[in-house]
């Protein structure tokens, strides 16, 4: 009894760290979403890319792995950025479907143009921790990190938006686009600037994905889905809403593989995903 | 702030033969008007007299067609919507449109985003809080959950938080309560006293024409008369089609 306890701890205390990085998956796709009103379905592709960058600054370059992480960053957010200047912003105004599908184009063509240009097998950059074990408990590092670097990361974004006039306007500019130009706010600008933000975060999670997961062009199909669906649960383009349903998410995941099998973790968390979709279509902190 | 109180004889805002309109439908037909330094100006007209579209107009918000505005003797032609508050003029749009999720304070900070506007930020705050002492009472309170009347202080507030040479107001009474109408009044009195140059459109004829200097009569697009506001509120033409005498 005393030996399950300590298994279920541990199983708790990870789907924590993995709450911390599934919610900061989902707060890039919530924050352009939020402001643009446009899901980048080809989100998790940016990260792959950043996941890719960093593997070719590091190990095919030989970069300082934080230099390398921080290039990679960079480039997702400069990716980002292009996204909305060159296929968000001609559709703008065109219908909602079109907008999903445009991106959804680019989520293809960024997996082809990845197993094109990577090929298919699988990269590492090859960098190990320890475990860090604590009473019976272990713990991996790279969890440990990315649960703190996702946290640091979240709390700068909250900070962000809550005192600078940039932030404060990128949250105004959700609710009402057509005035911002009074206040002189060039509205094509803050589009951009979140979009480059929001790759930013993708490039933020490629940092810590790239220390625990194989790289391959597919990748994206792996935290995808799962981070669409976060923020749909949580109420698309709700930031809250988003943080706490990843932390919801990732106990049915890790307690539910606890239980029973890893693969019927994800089970009963898409189970819970539907039922709550059937309670509150539009997501547990949606407003709308 | 507005540093003009005396009242100049130069022409701040200058509309030269304007016109403008949306796609397929044309709203202002050369449209020629001046508001002097520290001058308070309405404009008035029936529903649909195309005053909104004037105000939109001098914000870019919309394109002209024809004729042209002059800022201080410098065309608006080639300005960005964004820049034109650069320029110091400020819009307080119809139906107030206060970011309401915001709460009153971000709201305000919205209105001094300017990089120019932002190192006296903290300087005008304190201003238009003691122009309003209720939006201090109300400062951490979300906009959407604000009075219409309180609505309405705070766009006025966030106009004035650019620091502008030039005040535009549009239809401030509209959709408010009747009693809350006279008090809107009563402030937009107190931004004149307080030395800003003033441009207002209003249906509201009677009780704008009470704290304007100067009005023009807007019909179909087209200015129909003009001159002070005492002479307008006199005017058979004004008591018999506005005011109802």
């Amino acid at each position: 009894m005393q030996i399950f306890d300590i298994f279920l701890l541990e199983a708790v205390l990870n789907g924590l760290l993995l709450g911390g990085l599934l919610a900061l998956l989902s707060l890039g796709l919530n924050l352009v979403f939020g402001v643009i009103d446009v899901v980048w379905i080809c989100y998790a592709e940016l990260i792959m890319i950043g996941m890719y960058a960093i593997y070719y600054f590091y190990v095919v370059f030989g970069w300082p792995l934080l230099l390398a992480m921080a290039a990679g960053v960079l480039l997702v957010a400069a990716a980002g950025a292009a996204l909305h200047q060159f296929v968000i912003r001609p559709v703008l105004g065109a219908e909602p479907i079109n907008q999903l599908l445009v991106t959804g184009g680019v989520l293809f063509f960024l997996q082809a143009a990845a197993t094109l240009a990577f090929g298919i097998e699988f990269k590492n950059i090859g960098v190990t921790f320890p475990p860090i074990i604590v009473g019976d408990i272990s713990f991996s590092m790279p969890r440990l990190i990315a649960f703190g670097v996702a946290l640091a990361g979240m709390l700068g974004m909250y900070v962000f938006l809550k005192r600078t006039y940039l932030g404060t306007a990128i949250r105004a500019i959700s609710q009402d686009r057509g005035i911002m130009p009074l206040m002189g706010v060039n509205p094509n600008r803050i589009f951009l600037l979140t979009s480059a933000l929001g790759g930013g975060l993708a490039g933020l999670a490629a940092c810590l994905l790239v220390l625990q997961y194989d790289i391959h062009p597919a990748i994206g199909l792996s935290f995808g889905p799962i981070t669409f669906l976060i923020c749909v649960l949580g109420g698309l383009g709700s930031m809250v809403g988003g943080f706490v349903a990843a932390f919801i998410f990732a106990q049915f995941i890790s307690v539910g593989g606890f239980f029973l099998a890893v693969e019927w973790g994800y089970v009963i968390a898409f189970v819970f995903f539907i039922a709550v979709m059937f309670w509150r279509p539009q997501g547990i902190w949606g407003g709308k | 702030m507005s540093m003009a109180t005396a009242k100049g004889t130069a022409a701040m805002l200058r509309l030269d033969g304007v016109s403008a309109g949306y796609s397929g439908f044309q709203a202002l037909f050369d449209v020629s008007l001046e508001v002097r330094a520290g001058e308070s100006v309405a404009v008035i007209g029936p529903n649909g007299a195309g005053k909104t579209t004037l105000l939109r107009a001098i914000s870019k918000l919309i394109d002209v067609t024809a004729g042209d505005i002059l800022m201080e003797g410098s065309s608006l032609k080639g300005v960005p919507a964004h820049e034109v508050i650069a320029l110091g003029i400020a819009q307080v749009p119809e139906g107030r449109r206060l970011f309401a999720r915001l709460n009153v304070e971000e709201n305000l900070k919205m209105g001094a985003f300017l990089p120019a506007a932002r190192p006296r930020h903290a300087e005008r705050l304190k201003f238009v809080y003691s122009l309003f002492p209720r939006l201090e009472e109300r400062s951490a309170q979300i906009a959407g959950t604000l009075s219409g009347g309180e609505q309405q202080m705070c766009a006025i507030g966030r106009a004035l938080m650019s620091g502008p040479k030039l005040l535009l107001l549009d239809e401030p009474s509209a959709g408010l309560a009747p009693v809350v109408v006279q008090s809107i009044f009563d402030l937009v009195k107190r931004i004149c006293a307080e030395g800003y140059t003033v441009l207002i459109v209003e249906q509201n004829i009677r009780q704008v024409l009470k704290v304007v200097d100067r009005a023009y009569l807007l019909e179909t697009g087209r200015i129909k008369s003009s001159g002070a506001a005492t002479e307008l509120l006199a005017s058979d033409e004004i008591r018999k089609a506005y005011l109802g005498i």
